[in-house]
C-alpha cells in the first residue's frame, strides 16, 4: 500500500519548539525526584527550556512553512504568539517562586504543568487542523484545571478548580460537537480544505455547517472567557493561585484567541456575514458585562477578572476585523496586555499575605504614602489597562479601533470607546484608594526580588510599547 | 449467511435494550447495557468495521460502563427508589420527550419501508475499517495528533496525581 504521508511532510524542525518544550517539561518532572523541598533547579530548568523554545521557534526558514499534511504551520502569527507564550510562562514562573514559598505550594509538578500548558498553547497557535486545535485546547485546559486547584487545602481553590473543570468539560463538549458538524458538512478537518470547500455558495447555507459554527463559537467563547460564557471566570480567577490567575488571563487566553483567529479568519472568511454578527454580539456583551461587573467588585482579583472579560470583548473586535491589520492589532494587544496584566498581578502578590489574604481594594488605601514606587507602578498598569496614553494599552486599543474602522465597524468602535470610559471608573477607584485614603493598618508587604523583577519588566514593557510602538508593530504586521 | 448471524445478534440487542429500560434495579440495567454494547460490537464486525467493534468493547463496554457502575454505587440507589419504569412513566416531561423521539423514528422507518427507497450505499474499499488500515492512517496521516495526544494524557496523569496525592513533600 502506498504511504499516504510523504516523508518530507514530517518536518521536525518546524515542530522544534513543541519538541524542545515537551522534553524540558518531562525533564522537570524527573528532576523533581531529587531536589527535595528546594525547587530552584526546577525553576532554572523551566526558564532555560522556555528560552530555548523561543529560540528554536525561529529555526524554520522560509516562512510560512506547512508540514504534517498542512496541519501544522509556522508563520509570523505563530512565531509572534510563541514569543508571547514563552514570555508569559516565564513571567508566571518568576512570579511563582516566592509566592509558592509563601503559600506552601510544594509540588514540583507545578512547573512541569506550566510547561505542558505552554506546549498546548504553542500547538493551538500553530495548528491548522481542527483535531490539533482540539488537542491543544485540551492540553491547555487540563493543565489549568490542575493549576487552579493546586492549593489543595484551600476550599476556594478547590471550589474554583471543580467549577472550572465541570464547566470546561461541558464547553469542550460544545466545541467538539461543533467540530464534528463542521467536519460532517465539509468533509475535512483541515482549515485550508474547509476554506476551499465553502468557496461554493451552496455549501455555505448548509444548516449543519451553521450549527457547527455556532457551537464552535460557544466552545471557543468559553475558553476566552467572553460573555455570556464568562460565568466561571470571576470565581476561578479568585480561587486560583495569583500567579496562575495572571497566567490564565494572558497565555491561555492569547492561545484561544489565536485558535479563534485561525478558525474564523482562515477557514471561514467566505461566511463572515454569518459569524460576524454573532461575534459582534458577544464582543458587545463581554465589554458591558466585564466593565459593569468590575465596578461592583471589592476584591481586586475579581475586579481584574471582570476587566479581563471586557478585554476579551475588545480583542474580539480585532478578530471581527479579520484583515491583516486586525491580526497585527490582535498581536500587539496581546503583547501589551501581557505586560500590564503581569505587572498588576505582581503587585497583587506583593500586597497579598499567606492564605490569599489582603486582596480587598480597601487594603490598598494609603499605599502611596508608604510605598510610592509600588503605588506608581500599579497606577501605570491600571491606567494602561484602561487605555490612557502614553501607555501600551492606549496604542493597543488604538490599533484595534483603527483596524475595525477600516472594516466599517463603526458602531462596535463607538461602543468600545464608551466602555473604555466606563472602565476608568473602577481602575481609578484603586488609584484613589492608593493616593487619597488614609491607611488603616500597617503594610506588611513582601518585597521579594523576583516578583519585583516581574513588576519592573511590566513597567518597562508598558511604557516602552506605549511610547515606541513602531518596532513591535512592524514585527506584528508581517 | 450474514443474516443468519445478524438476526440473532439484533434480537439479542433489542431484548437487552428493553432490559435496560424495564429493569427495576439500576445495576441490572447497567449489566444489560453492557450486554447490548457487546451485541452492537458484533454487528459492527459484521459490517466490516473491526476497529470500531474493538473500540466499542474497550471504551463503552469497558471504561464507560465502569464509570456508570461507579456512579450507581456512589448514589447507592435501592429498589423502590423510583427506579422502576412505572415510576418513570409518571414523569410527564420524560414521557412526552420519549414519545416524540419514538414518533420521529417510526416516521423515518415507515418512510423507508413504504417507498422501499434505501440510501444507496457508498462503495468502500475492501480494507475499509480494518485494524490495519486505521493503524496505517494513524501513523502516517495523523501521526502528529497521535503523538500530541500522548502529551495530553501525560499532563492529565500528572495532574491527577498532584491533586490526589495525600501528601506533597
Amino acid at each position: 500500500m502506498e504511504p499516504i504521508l510523504a516523508p518530507e511532510s514530517i518536518d521536525l524542525i518546524a515542530l522544534a519548539p513543541v519538541i524542545v518544550l515537551s522534553v524540558f517539561a518531562m525533564m522537570v518532572l524527573v528532576l523533581d525526584l531529587w531536589g527535595g523541598r528546594n525547587k530552584t533547579l526546577l525553576v532554572f530548568i523551566s526558564l532555560v527550556g522556555l528560552l530555548m523554545t523561543a529560540i528554536s521557534a525561529f529555526a524554520k526558514h522560509p516562512l510560512p512553512a506547512y508540514s504534517f499534511n498542512d496541519s501544522y504551520i509556522v508563520d509570523h502569527l505563530s512565531l509572534f504568539f510563541i514569543c508571547i507564550f514563552t514570555l508569559s510562562s516565564a513571567l508566571t514562573i518568576l512570579l511563582s517562586v516566592e509566592y509558592n514559598e509563601r503559600e506552601d505550594i510544594r509540588a514540583g509538578e507545578y512547573y512541569a504543568l506550566i510547561l505542558f500548558c505552554t506546549v498546548g498553547m504553542i500547538l493551538l497557535a500553530s495548528s491548522t487542523d481542527m483535531i490539533m486545535i482540539f488537542l491543544g485546547i485540551e492540553i491547555v485546559s487540563i493543565c489549568l484545571y490542575v493549576l487552579t486547584g493546586i492549593r489543595r487545602n484551600d476550599h476556594r481553590s478547590n471550589e474554583a478548580a471543580l467549577k472550572y473543570f465541570l464547566l470546561g468539560a461541558f464547553a469542550t463538549g460544545f466545541l467538539l460537537y461543533g467540530m464534528t458538524l463542521v467536519y460532517g458538512s465539509t468533509g475535512s478537518t483541515n482549515l485550508f480544505k474547509i476554506a476551499e470547500f465553502i468557496q461554493n455558495p451552496s455549501a455555505q447555507s448548509n444548516p449543519l455547517l451553521l450549527m457547527g459554527l455556532v457551537l464552535l463559537i460557544i466552545g471557543l467563547g468559553f475558553k476566552v472567557a467572553s460573555a455570556p460564557f464568562h460565568m466561571w471566570a470571576p470565581d476561578v480567577y479568585q480561587g486560583a493561585p495569583t500567579p496562575v490567575t495572571a497566567f490564565m488571563a494572558v497565555g491561555p487566553k492569547a492561545a484561544a484567541f489565536a485558535a479563534f483567529f485561525r478558525v474564523f479568519a482562515e477557514a471561514f472568511p467566505e461566511m463572515s456575514p454569518s459569524w460576524e454578527t454573532l461575534l459582534s454580539i458577544i464582543a458587545v456583551l463581554s465589554m458591558f458585562v466585564g466593565n459593569l461587573g468590575a465596578i461592583m467588585q471589592t476584591n481586586i482579583k475579581r475586579m481584574l477578572a471582570f476587566s479581563s472579560i471586557s478585554h476579551a470583548g475588545y480583542i474580539l473586535i480585532a478578530i471581527i476585523a479579520k484583515s491583516s491589520l486586525g491580526s497585527s492589532a490582535l498581536l500587539f494587544y496581546m503583547l501589551s496586555y501581557t505586560f500590564m496584566t503581569f505587572g498588576a498581578f505582581g503587585i497583587v502578590i506583593i500586597l497579598g499575605r499567606k492564605g490569599e489574604e489582603n486582596l480587598e481594594i480597601e487594603n490598598y488605601s494609603g499605599l502611596a504614602y508608604k510605598h510610592p514606587i509600588i503605588a506608581l507602578s500599579m497606577t501605570i498598569f491600571l491606567l494602561s489597562l484602561g487605555g490612557l496614553p502614553p501607555f501600551a494599552g492606549f496604542v493597543a486599543k488604538f490599533y484595534i479601533f483603527s483596524a475595525a474602522i477600516q472594516e466599517g465597524l463603526l458602531t462596535l468602535v463607538i461602543i468600545a470607546v464608551l466602555n473604555s470610559a466606563i472602565s476608568f471608573y473602577y481602575y481609578l477607584k484603586v488609584v484613589v484608594f492608593m493616593y487619597m485614603k488614609e491607611s488603616e493598618a500597617e503594610f506588611k508587604i513582601s518585597l521579594t526580588p523576583m516578583t519585583l523583577f516581574v513588576i519592573l519588566i511590566g513597567v518597562i514593557g508598558t511604557i516602552n510599547l506605549g511610547i515606541f510602538p513602531n518596532t513591535i508593530i512592524a514585527l506584528a504586521s508581517h | 449467511m450474514e443474516l443468519l448471524i445478524f438476526y440473532p445478534l439484533a434480537g439479542f440487542c433489542v431484548v437487552l435494550a428493553l432490559g435496560v429500560v424495564l429493569n427495576n434495579s439500576p445495576v441490572g440495567s447497567a449489566i444489560s447495557l453492557i450486554g447490548m454494547m457487546l451485541g452492537l460490537a458484533g454487528i459492527f464486525v459484521l459490517q466490516q468495521a473491526h476497529f470500531l467493534a474493538i473500540l466499542q468493547i474497550i471504551i463503552y463496554a469497558g471504561a464507560i460502563m465502569v464509570l456508570f457502575m461507579f456512579v450507581i454505587m456512589l448514589l447507592n440507589l435501592k429498589e423502590g427508589d423510583d427506579t422502576g419504569w412505572i415510576a418513570r412513566e409518571r414523569n410527564l416531561l420524560l414521557s412526552v420527550l420519549t414519545g416524540l423521539l419514538a414518533v420521529g423514528i417510526l416516521y423515518k422507518i415507515s418512510g423507508i419501508l413504504f417507498t422501499a427507497e434505501m440510501d444507496t450505499p457508498a462503495i468502500l474499499p475492501d480494507s475499509f475499517g480494518t485494524v490495519a488500515t486505521i493503524g496505517e492512517t494513524l501513523f502516517t496521516d495523523f501521526v502528529l495528533p497521535f503523538e500530541v495526544a500522548s502529551i495530553l494524557l501525560l499532563a492529565a496523569m500528572v495532574g491527577a496525581v498532584v491533586l490526589a496525592k495525600t501528601k506533597l513533600d
